[in-house]
């Protein structure tokens, strides 16, 4: 079997937070991203959840290679990125492609639209003419629902689910191989957010892409995502398939997630049973020994504080994290 | 206003006719320039007053170092003798004397400006964007130059080079650009961390393509009125220099020096202040007004 798109062997993200220190700053290590490791295969979509600040979005950036990793590896079809490598890692960006969150923000108030889209192609081909690039614009414009003839405008005429279709186009013109979706529709209305979720995935079908899709949306991640993982504090509590992960959640982090969606019917919502968790997210910067979760957990006993929970595999494809997933 | 608005039905129908060209940011800002009056008057009257500087002292009958030893005292206007605006108290016609200031005091203000402008706008991007040590060292740099007195400077520059009126482009120019790069570096800063800086990255820009593409004509808006801020004052630090004899030398003369003789006759001969200051104050005047509708016209939100 052909090695998988994308491995990342065990992670870490941390930033210097400046704790204190009169002359000289004390500096403690914030651990946004801590020992993630997964595998993507190609044309897969790999949903990652959370709450906010559990470091979903650093570990998209680590991905991308936008930000420089502590420790761990990113390899890309078997070979690691090798980050001083400037010809190297601008090669790799090639097939590495990113949507953002907020739509206006990702696009430069200066440029008109089809300047933006245009942008990836004049940096990886700069021997098209200009027709050339025109015509890929586009084309580019029609496949993400865009009237070509609006490419002299400015980010700012258009609407927040157009200026997505925007971004959207400037990710896949390169035909990348893998996108990094980082909160594409958390920013958007409802009834846009379905419009570019089934975008995406059109497009995913006809570009063979594998997709890094970050939310915090649980129905969005449902619908869009092959396999789960749930993060928190920087740490992976869960990943499994799609269907696993919503029919039988093992974690007690999981659970809670699950539950804390509400249903849209105000008899059911009451009746329906809540896994608890008590208080709020602990600092990152002082996180909780042993397992992270526990401070939050309904089930936690003396050894939860005592050792960090390995990943188990409970069931085929299902990875989780604590000592108490059997019961 | 706008000839063609896109955003307006006539304007979609427009563009949903056929085949939309492409458009630059230039293209763009130089129509919506076009659109704004007060621009397009100020850019007038700044190029007849620059063409009259350059062109005018030739089709005149007196040059400006020519002593009229007839009338030397200062006479008033007198189209006879050719004097249109009279003569200065040393008997030299004061129109001629005006156009050629013109020349000197334009040349000046634009060059130095612009060498101002490149400087700042290269150093405080670059420092601004890369960060770091680059950073560091860059702005201490400038620090250091701001702590070097202006007059000490250009004398040092004078002793080393001679009296040369390149140099006091270089000189003003040199010291213009200290404040420019604070402010481009203080903007690039606040862009640097936004989101589709992080998007450019990723689509596979490098360092230089980002700052030309996004950072350098994001900060432009600023950058503009700050130019216009510049010009006025190069102006007048030319005339304090030549003032100081460490700019241009009698009989050659800027509006600065000009001013300068006229206030010191204010009282018996009000004319030789008065038509100087009105060429000096229209032009900045128009300088102004052309800076402000630059902005506007680089900024495509400003509608």
């Amino acid at each position: 079997m052909s090695p998988p798109l994308l491995q990342v062997r065990d992670l870490r993200v941390h930033f210097p937070v400046r704790t204190g220190g009169v002359l000289f700053a004390d500096y403690t290590p914030l651990k946004a991203v801590d020992g993630v490791s997964f595998d993507l295969a190609a044309g897969e979509t790999l949903g990652i959840v959370g709450e906010s600040g559990c470091g979903k979005s650093t570990l998209g950036r680590a991905v991308l290679q936008l930000l420089p990793p502590t420790s761990g590896a990113v390899a890309w079809l078997g070979t690691d990125v090798d980050l001083a490598d400037k010809a190297a890692l601008k090669a790799r960006r090639r097939d590495m492609q990113v949507v953002f969150q907020d739509p206006l923000a990702s696009l430069d108030p200066r440029m008109t639209a089809g300047a933006i889209i245009a942008e990836p192609l004049r940096n990886y081909h700069p021997e098209l003419s200009s027709p050339d690039i025109k015509a890929r614009v586009a084309r580019m414009m029609e496949q993400v629902g865009l009237l070509p003839a609006m490419l002299n405008r400015y980010p700012h005429e258009f609407s927040g689910g157009q200026c997505q279709r925007i971004g959207i186009a400037r990710a896949m013109i390169l035909k990348p191989k893998l996108v990094v979706c980082d909160e594409p529709v958390s920013a958007l209305d409802v009834s846009i957010r379905a419009q570019v979720i089934n975008l995406l995935m059109d497009l995913q079908r006809e570009l063979q892409l594998s997709m890094l899709f970050i939310s915090h949306d649980l129905a969005v991640v449902r619908h869009i995502s092959h396999r789960v993982m749930v993060l928190y504090l920087g740490k992976m509590m869960e990943l499994a398939d799609r269907d696993s992960l919503y029919r039988a959640p093992r974690h007690p982090y999981t659970r809670a997630l699950m539950t804390a969606v509400p249903i849209p019917d105000p008899d059911q919502e009451r009746a329906k049973p809540r896994a608890v968790t008590f208080g709020d997210l602990p600092s990152p910067l002082s996180p909780p020994s042993g397992c992270v979760f526990r401070t939050r957990c309904p089930k936690a006993t003396a050894i939860c504080a005592a050792a960090a929970p390995p990943l188990e595999a409970v069931a085929a494809g299902q990875l989780v994290a604590c000592h108490h997933w059997r019961t | 206003m706008m000839a063609v608005n896109l955003s307006s039905p006539h304007g979609a129908a427009l563009e949903a006719a056929g085949e939309v060209a492409g458009r630059s940011l230039w293209q763009d800002a130089w129509r919506r320039l076009r659109a704004n009056r007060a621009a397009v008057v100020s850019l007038i009257i700044l190029a007849i007053i620059a063409v009259a500087s350059i062109v005018g002292p030739y089709l005149l009958p007196w040059t400006y170092d020519e002593i009229d030893w007839d009338h030397i005292e200062a006479l008033p206007p007198d189209f006879a003798l050719g004097h249109y605006f009279g003569t200065d108290s040393l008997g030299r016609d004061l129109l001629a004397r005006t156009l050629f200031g013109g020349r000197i005091s334009l040349t000046v203000g634009i060059l130095a400006t612009f060498v101002a402008l490149f400087i700042g706008v290269a150093v405080g991007a670059i420092a601004g964007f890369v960060g770091g040590k680059v950073d560091q060292v860059l702005m201490r740099f400038v620090d250091l130059m701001y702590s070097v007195p202006l007059t000490f400077f250009v004398i040092i520059l004078m002793v080393l080079f001679g009296r040369n009126f390149i140099l006091m482009f270089l000189a003003i120019g040199a010291v213009e650009w200290l404040t420019m790069a604070r402010i481009v570096r203080g903007q690039t800063l606040a862009l640097r961390g936004k989101e589709f800086i992080e998007a450019a990255r990723a689509s596979g820009g490098s360092t230089t393509a980002i700052i030309l593409r996004h950072i350098v004509p994001n900060v432009l808006g600023v950058v503009m009125v700050y130019v216009t801020l510049t010009i006025p004052q190069v102006i007048l630090l030319e005339s304090f220099l030549s003032f100081l004899g460490l700019g241009v030398q009698e009989p050659m003369t800027s509006w600065g020096m000009l001013i300068n003789d006229g206030a010191a006759e204010l009282e018996i001969n009000p004319r030789t202040l008065i038509i100087p200051a009105v060429f000096m104050t229209v032009t900045l005047f128009c300088f102004n007004f052309l800076g402000d509708g630059l902005r506007d016209a680089l900024d495509p939100k400003d509608r």
